[in-house]
């Protein structure tokens, strides 16, 4: 049997739903043997490739960018999970959208800082209006929330997955776990 | 309390289990004396209930509305369903409505692990909110010595503005404004801090389903109710 | 009051109109006063004075004569009360044309055609009195059989045998959801409480409605009577008029009637030498739509915020104060005065089966005719909006009637030859309602007018439940998509489902309704929702649709 492909994906989020995925102690190896890590933050592959079986999307769509990769993503892949809050609902990155972008930016890297007080522009994506959940970008499979998703959920919906089963990811996270 | 419907005993039928109860029962404390789970939010143990949140309507037979277990009192020959297919998409959707609403956080929530709306979420299986959120910019009033109310997670259920002058006798907290501008206030919309009415008891806080009223001084997943008000007023009743 | 004293009163009236040779009557009910109806009052008396004829011609303000599109207007009567003329957009300067031509030829510039369909087809009961009495005056409401209903009912029937004549009806509530009104009164007078309460819901809201502002204002005493009728057959002694403040001139006549009718004995303690009492206070509604609601406009009329509560138990049960109510729409009450004069049978003459007596519409948006009217129940829309309403102005094409407001749907086209009563309106999505009826033509878009309502409801929504507050701004935000021709099919699909969800889930009626305009315009006019989102485009060309580059993502 061909290893399944699978991809991460690391938009507006701390980066813990990815440290969550990496602690699943010895499970990690299982998981290891059954599938093709295609592209990830932890595989140094700058093009995401075609015909991927699941992704797993961590952190929500807050700039430019982050909407043109999952639009790609989306068309290259079977399955799409969004992993953890930031992905769903917005989490803590939608705390600014009560805010105007250059109110953030102006707060962040002018008001508050000490050195070089400006405000990037070159070279970095442009934030969006308003930090959204991926959802509202691109159709999405399953929804595996948490803060981040326990690693325990992580490997039981992959693995569901993989076995063609629809996963029971209430059983074992929530908002904010 | 009707004293009338009270001396009444009535029989009915709910989710097919045949149940006996008074005539002033509603059928939300029926189906909980039997056993039958019926999710709430608005309603809250010693309070009166005011079928605000809709999450614990239920289907009565030959009736082609929908009825606020919460609220409505059981009759003779009843048949309720208190499940349905169609009452868990409802549900869902009034919750999915919920969140939208105002800025749930719950990675951040002081009451993280112990909201009755994050639970709710789970009971239900919502696993995400296909509504967009509406992101209002709210206010946080901390300017009370010892609690602090955040309109960003307030979902109106109005328990605190029920606690504070049915139980407390105070009645610091009502609700402003119409619609979706609605927001639960203090005194006539002044800071909680500078309320002359407020005794501190902390009633309000314990009530509150979220953490739309916490203690100060908690962080993330701190803030646990406790659940004394549902006593208080069970014991009032007996005296009364 | 006695009888006699009410006989001698009337004897008096008639005593003293004798002298008049002519009435000018001027119509200062809401519609002409905006048009200056006032100035034209004040004109016509000093000119009656300055040409001596006061002694020969009587000048009055009077209520509402209907075609408000035409206003101020302004009536000649005989001493007979028989009309000589009716004139339209009569302004200060016409004055001494109109006085000069009071039984000699009419000035032909201002006549207004009374034997068009507007007035001809017309079958009045409630606004009987409309235009031709003197709102101001008690006396001439009981000149006009005034009072007379009240009377027989204290003195010849029973409580219960006036429930029974109003049941025998067939009365239907006008306020909206048309509950049989009988039912209801009967209710009441069953419940075994002492103190027992009337209220009259005054809290007109819907967009483009003026039917109960319009009896207010042109026939206080009516409302009054049939709310003192209601008290004796229920076993109540206290009622309360709900009027919403927007209203003054209404307030201000309601109050003026209650005081005459106090004077006289009508109201009161030991009402016309009977043992019965009741008596009427107006309270003021803050602008909050849902106060016509009846539960909230119990809560208001306790000075509780004005949210609705759940029901049962309904307000006949437990209502004002926790005791049985009795609440009826201004319309339902204007309509019992009559019914008791000429028995519940003569009025289940006229209109259909299961939908008795005559309803008034409010005529308005793009209809030549906007005024009020009054028909039979039963008469085909297409009558109504062609024929009374005298058609679309301006050569358009017809496109729907909006009937209900914000509760109720757009009717389209294709139902024009429908008959108008409550279980027909039902049928096509849509509610009776209070009676207002916009007109539509070409140029309106559909999803902007169910945007409109929705808008409406999202702000006019008390906030108590969860569907109807946060449901109605999310559905305004999607119709703001579909007009700014961003929405996808998924939106709409989310649309739908709020649309459900709202009608099986919300606490009160305006939350359950407030889909409807949104129900029926989907239903009926899918192709212009098709237009904007597919096409991108408004076919009425109202809509702005957002150009590709603006648009997120």
């Amino acid at each position: 049997m061909s290893k399944a492909r699978i991809a991460t994906v690391w938009l507006d989020g701390c980066s813990g739903c990815h440290m969550s995925l990496l602690d699943m102690d010895e499970k990690i190896i299982t998981l290891a043997s059954l599938i093709e890590m295609v592209y990830s933050p932890t595989v140094d592959m700058k093009q995401y490739p075609q015909n991927v079986d699941v992704c797993l999307i961590e952190g929500a769509a807050s700039s430019d960018e982050d909407i043109h990769k999952l639009k790609i993503i989306r068309l290259n892949t079977k399955c799409l999970v969004a992993l953890g809050d930031c992905a769903i609902t917005g989490n803590v990155p939608s705390m600014r959208n009560m805010y105007k972008v250059e109110e953030i930016l102006n707060r962040a890297y002018v008001e508050n800082a000490v050195l070089q007080q400006q405000i990037p522009r070159i070279g970095v994506p442009v934030l969006q209006t308003r930090c959204r959940p991926i959802h509202e970008i691109v159709k999405v499979d399953v929804f595996v929330p948490g803060c981040p998703p326990p690693s325990e959920t992580i490997y039981n919906c992959v693995a569901d997955l993989l076995a063609g089963k629809t996963p029971d990811i209430g059983a074992t996270t929530r908002f904010g776990k | 309390m009707n004293s009338t419907l009270a001396s009444q005993i009535v029989t009915l039928k709910i989710d097919g289990k045949d149940c006996g109860a008074r005539g002033d029962e509603t059928i939300l404390s029926v189906a909980r004396e039997n056993g039958i789970d019926i999710p709430t939010l608005c309603h809250y143990d010693g309070l009166t209930d005011i079928g605000a949140c809709r999450i614990c309507l239920v289907e009565v037979k030959g009736s082609p509305k929908l009825f606020a277990a919460c609220s409505t009192l059981v009759t003779e020959g009843m048949e309720v369903s208190t499940n349905s297919p169609r009452l868990q998409r409802y549900r869902k959707t009034i919750l999915e409505l919920l969140f939208s609403e105002r800025n749930h956080v719950c990675a951040v929530c002081v009451s993280n692990g112990h909201c009755e709306l994050q639970a709710m979420a789970m009971k239900l299986g919502l696993t995400h909110v296909r509504l967009p959120y509406r992101y209002p910019n709210l206010k946080v009033d901390a300017t009370h010595t010892r609690y602090v109310q955040d309109d960003n997670r307030c979902i109106l259920c109005q328990r605190c503005v029920r606690v504070c002058a049915e139980i407390e006798g105070a009645h610091v907290w009502d609700i402003m404004g119409r619609g979706i501008e609605a927001r639960a206030i203090t005194d006539l919309n002044e800071p909680w801090g500078a309320s002359t009415s407020c005794t501190s008891c902390g009633k309000c806080v314990h009530v509150c389903p979220t953490a739309a009223i916490f203690e100060k001084g908690k962080s993330a997943g701190e803030m646990v109710k406790r659940s004394f008000v549902s006593e208080l007023a069970a014991k009032r009743e007996v005296y009364e | 009051m006695t009888a006699e004293e009410l006989n001698e009163l009337i004897e008096q009236e008639v005593e003293a109109n004798k002298l008049f040779v002519h009435s000018i009557n001027v119509c200062v009910a809401a519609g002409c006063l905006s048009s200056h109806a006032d100035q034209t009052l004040d004109a016509l008396k000093k000119e009656v004075k300055a040409k001596g004829l006061d002694k020969e011609i009587k000048v009055k303000g009077v209520g509402c004569m209907g075609l408000c599109a035409a206003g101020p207007l302004v009536e000649i009567r005989d001493a007979s009360n028989a009309a000589q003329v009716m004139y339209q957009g009569v302004q200060g300067e016409h004055a001494e044309q109109v006085v000069a031509s009071a039984g000699k030829q009419s000035v032909q510039s201002l006549v207004c055609d009374t034997s068009i369909p507007f007035f001809a087809k017309q079958v009045k009961i409630v606004l009987e009195n409309c235009g031709l009495i003197d709102p101001e005056r008690i006396e001439e409401y009981i000149v006009a059989e005034g009072y007379r209903a009240l009377q027989k009912c204290l003195q010849e029937l029973a409580p219960t045998k006036v429930v029974e004549e109003v049941t025998k009806s067939g009365l239907r509530g006008r306020g909206g959801a048309g509950f049989p009104t009988g039912l209801k009164w009967a209710t009441v007078a069953k419940a075994q409480n002492k103190q027992k309460y009337v209220i009259c819901n005054a809290d007109e809201g819907d967009p483009g409605a003026f039917m109960d502002r319009s009896v207010l204002e042109s026939d206080p005493h009516r409302v009054l009577e049939g709310m003192a009728i209601a008290a004796y057959a229920t076993g109540a002694n206290r009622g309360y008029i709900y009027c919403r403040a927007e209203y003054p001139l209404a307030v201000k006549r309601l109050k003026n009637a209650i005081k005459q009718a106090e004077r006289v004995g009508i109201l009161g303690q030991g009402i016309m030498g009977t043992t019965f009492n009741f008596t009427v206070e107006v309270r003021l509604g803050a602008g909050a739509f849902v106060c016509g609601e009846e539960t909230a406009l119990i809560h208001s009329i306790e000075g509780k915020r004005g949210t609705p509560r759940p029901r049962p138990p309904f307000p006949a049960q437990s209502g004002l104060w926790g005791c049985p109510t009795l609440i009826n729409n201004v319309e339902t009450f204007a309509n019992i005065p009559p019914i008791l004069r000429k028995g519940g049978a003569w009025f289940a003459s006229i209109g259909t089966e299961k939908s008795k007596g005559t309803k008034v519409f409010a005529l308005a948006g793009r209809v030549s005719n906007t005024g009020l009217v009054e028909v039979p129940m039963g008469m085909k829309l297409r009558e109504i909006v062609f024929s009374l309403g005298g058609g679309i102005p301006d050569g358009k094409k017809f496109k729907a009637v909006q009937t209900g407001g914000p509760s109720g749907g757009c009717i389209p086209e294709q139902f024009l030859d429908m008959e108008v009563d409550y279980d027909s309106i039902a049928k096509v999505g849509s509610i009776m309602g209070s009676g207002g009826m916009i007109i539509m033509d070409e140029t309106s878009c559909m999803v902007d007018v169910a945007k409109f309502f929705m808008e409406f409801c999202k702000s006019e929504s008390c906030g108590k439940c969860v569907p109807c507050r946060v449901g109605t701004s999310q559905m305004y935000d999607i119709l703001c998509k579909v007009t700014d021709g961003t929405a996808t099919p998924e939106e709409i699909a989310m649309l739908e489902e709020l649309c459900d969800l709202l009608k099986s889930t919300s606490l009160c009626g305006l939350g359950m309704t407030a889909p409807n305009p949104v129900l029926t315009t989907m239903k009926y006019f899918r192709n212009e929702y098709d237009a904007h989102i597919q096409g991108k485009k408004c076919p009425a060309g109202v809509c702005k649709i957002k150009a590709a580059q603006e648009v997120l993502v």
